[in-house]
């Protein structure tokens, strides 16, 4: 196994006299990088980023512009122009905002939830807890779209069709979250801590509320993140629960493009404002994230 | 897809080896009220009834929907019909064009995305100044949308005002309906899955390489093995489950694809093309569903893109355990 857990074998066999400068990646035995690495590195990362900078370029720009032949390659000030057409064409703003209120709940409650479970699988022994452990990893083989169907009907049942519950309560828990939170408590929460809280007093849930959580708070940080990205891209099922009156940022987007007589720049622009508020956060917290997509992989 | 980074078998394997939280203790001491706990059921209730209300529950249900003639309009109500649905589908020529499409859109993404993911990751793993800089840069695409994503990309493959065909007749080249024709339309599809996940599968490869003992790399350096060998025989081999693992993910998404078939037209038609050309089984599903109204039929193509997913995680499993037995 390669995909070595915390205190399994790869780690331990490193010699003393070596220094061990591989975490993180910065001494691996791969050498230095050529100027053929940077020049490949650099035409991927363009590759990366180009298509978000069009949606700039063209979201900035008349219809016209953006069919000249050369194209236009710097931003314009018709940007604004634009940003109004698409507000006026699809409900983005409410969108944003209703996004922001679903993404925000889902995060919440698969953290919390995750950390409850991942806390007990990791540290508390009750009976048949690797079957339900099994059972959990077992669940992340189920894909949406079987569900679908039923879930429809459910929240038909339920009067909620349009409205946000709708989207939150199926994606309120993740069992790739359990994992990860069993994983990260299992190596980084001591028992010795656990049992002092025990024979202080404190019952099973202060000892939860007041050792767990803040010892689990970095991996709480990072599921947050993840968790938070993907609620904010589902697209899938908000786009059958949830129609164009109260749309969230991904079903708003999908109707900006249903227009008889499609703009293209009102739609890059629609577009734009849609991605930026995901793309902010990701500029900010870029690096965090993918440490905590590595991190995934590796602790699993 | 969502960011589950895990296989079951690995996960299970974890689960096996790191199981007993404090092993190597006297007995005596893990017997405290806390190792020994009612209260975890009460932890891990809330994820299995969300999940058995949420997703089990449905799933199952959705089978016994597949066996019913039933609609939209008639939720509750519907007319048993055993097998009926299954035969239907296995005849309708639509099923097999969406499986068809959903197998070559499947493989146009999935083969050069997990192929340019282990060279940038064999990359990534040099010594490079700004490599925050470039992860980050190579995972903006994974934080971009579905919807997002094929909006830009149906612009860039546009006919008449397209870059990508105003760059090929630049250079002296025809210009491409991409959205008309089958391959250039699945070609262009496969490029937005492939800029979406390539630069995450490169992170989840990087991961994985920086786990590799150096050891391997100096005995095979003293062996004589130039980087490209070292590459082949000790990188590619100590990464075998690492890359099983993303295919079984890529494939499960690309059988589940909906949103860039579903956008590239611009207009969320359900038809996949004029002729059904890029018509995905999860696009067919949902044009049976919410368009057709026949929710019977939607519930057994679901069923039927379940079966595929067993059949290639089953395959797969039995490869890597013949792999496994090979070597010993």
């Amino acid at each position: 196994m390669t995909i070595a857990l915390p205190g399994t074998q790869t780690t331990s066999v490193q010699p003393v006299d070596r220094p061990v400068t591989r975490k993180g990646g910065k001494g691996t035995r791969a050498g230095k990088a050529g100027p053929v690495t940077y020049t490949l590195l650099t035409l991927t990362a363009l590759v990366s980023i180009f298509p978000l900078y069009w949606t700039l370029v063209a979201g900035s720009h008349t219809n016209a512009d953006i069919a000249a032949t050369p194209p236009p390659f710097l931003p314009n000030a018709s940007l604004f122009t634009n940003f109004k057409a698409a507000l006026e064409q699809a409900p983005i703003g409410k969108a944003i905002l209703n996004s922001v209120l679903v993404s925000g709940a889902i995060t919440v409650g698969t953290v919390f939830f995750c950390t409850l479970a991942g806390f007990a699988f990791a540290k508390l022994a009750f009976k048949g807890r690797g079957l339900l452990l099994a059972l959990v990893i077992g669940t992340m083989m189920v894909p949406t779209q079987l569900s679908v169907i039923p879930l429809f009907m459910m929240i038909a049942d339920l009067q909620w069709v349009n409205q946000l519950q709708a989207v939150i309560f199926p994606t309120l828990v993740s069992a790739f979250g359990v994992f990860f939170m069993r994983q990260y408590l299992i190596s980084s929460l001591p028992n010795e801590l656990l049992e002092a809280g025990r024979v202080d007093g404190a019952s099973t849930f202060r000892i939860f509320w007041s050792i767990v959580v803040p010892v689990a708070r970095p991996a709480m940080a990072v599921l947050a993140m993840l968790t938070f990205l993907t609620a904010w891209n589902e697209f899938f099922w908000p786009l059958i629960a949830l129609t164009n009156a109260n749309p969230t940022v991904q079903v708003a987007l999908a109707g900006l493009g249903s227009g008889y007589v499609p703009q293209q720049s009102v739609i890059m622009a629609g577009t734009l404002l849609g991605t930026l508020p995901v793309l902010i956060v990701f500029t900010i917290l870029g690096k965090q994230i993918v440490g905590g997509i590595m991190q995934g992989a590796v602790k699993g | 897809m969502t960011i589950a980074s895990q296989t079951p078998r690995q996960a299970l394997h974890g689960a096996t080896t790191a199981a007993p939280p404090t092993a190597p203790r006297p007995p005596a001491r893990r017997r405290t009220s806390l190792t020994r706990n009612r209260w975890g059921y009460a932890y891990v209730a809330p994820f299995f009834l969300l999940f058995a209300a949420f997703s089990l529950y449905p799933f199952l249900y959705t089978a016994w929907i597949s066996l019913h003639k039933t609609s939209l309009s008639n939720i509750g109500g519907g007319t048993w019909v055993g097998l009926d649905n299954y035969r239907a589908l296995l005849q309708s020529e639509f099923f097999w064009n969406a499986a068809r499409n959903t197998l070559t859109i499947g493989i146009l993404a999935t083969v050069p995305q997990l192929c340019m993911a282990l060279g940038l990751a064999h990359l990534l793993n040099y010594k490079i100044r700004n490599r925050t800089f470039f992860r980050t840069v190579m995972l903006m695409p994974y934080a971009t949308s579905i919807a997002a994503a094929t909006l830009v990309f149906a612009q860039l493959f546009g006919r008449d005002y397209g870059l990508i065909n105003t760059l090929l007749e630049a250079v002296g080249l025809e210009r491409i309906d991409w959205e008309a024709g089958t391959l250039s339309s699945q070609v262009a599809i496969a490029a937005i899955v492939t800029w979406r996940w390539t630069g995450y599968n490169a992170l989840i490869y990087l991961a994985a390489m920086q786990s590799i003992p150096g050891e391997l790399y100096e005995a095979a350096e003293i062996d004589g093995a130039n980087r490209w060998k070292q590459f082949l025989h000790v990188t590619i081999p100590s990464l075998r489950p690492t890359i099983l693992f993303t295919v079984v993910v890529s494939t499960i998404g690309a059988v589940q694809l909906f949103g860039e078939p579903l956008l590239f037209a611009g207009n969320g038609t359900t038809s996949g093309g004029s002729s059904g050309q890029y018509q995905t089984l999860g696009l067919l599903m949902y044009q049976q569903g919410w368009s057709n109204f026949h929710i019977g039929q939607a519930a057994t193509t679901a069923w039927a893109m379940f079966m595929i997913i067993l059949v290639i995680v089953g395959i797969n499993a039995v490869i890597s355990r013949l792999r496994t037995r090979a070597e010993r």
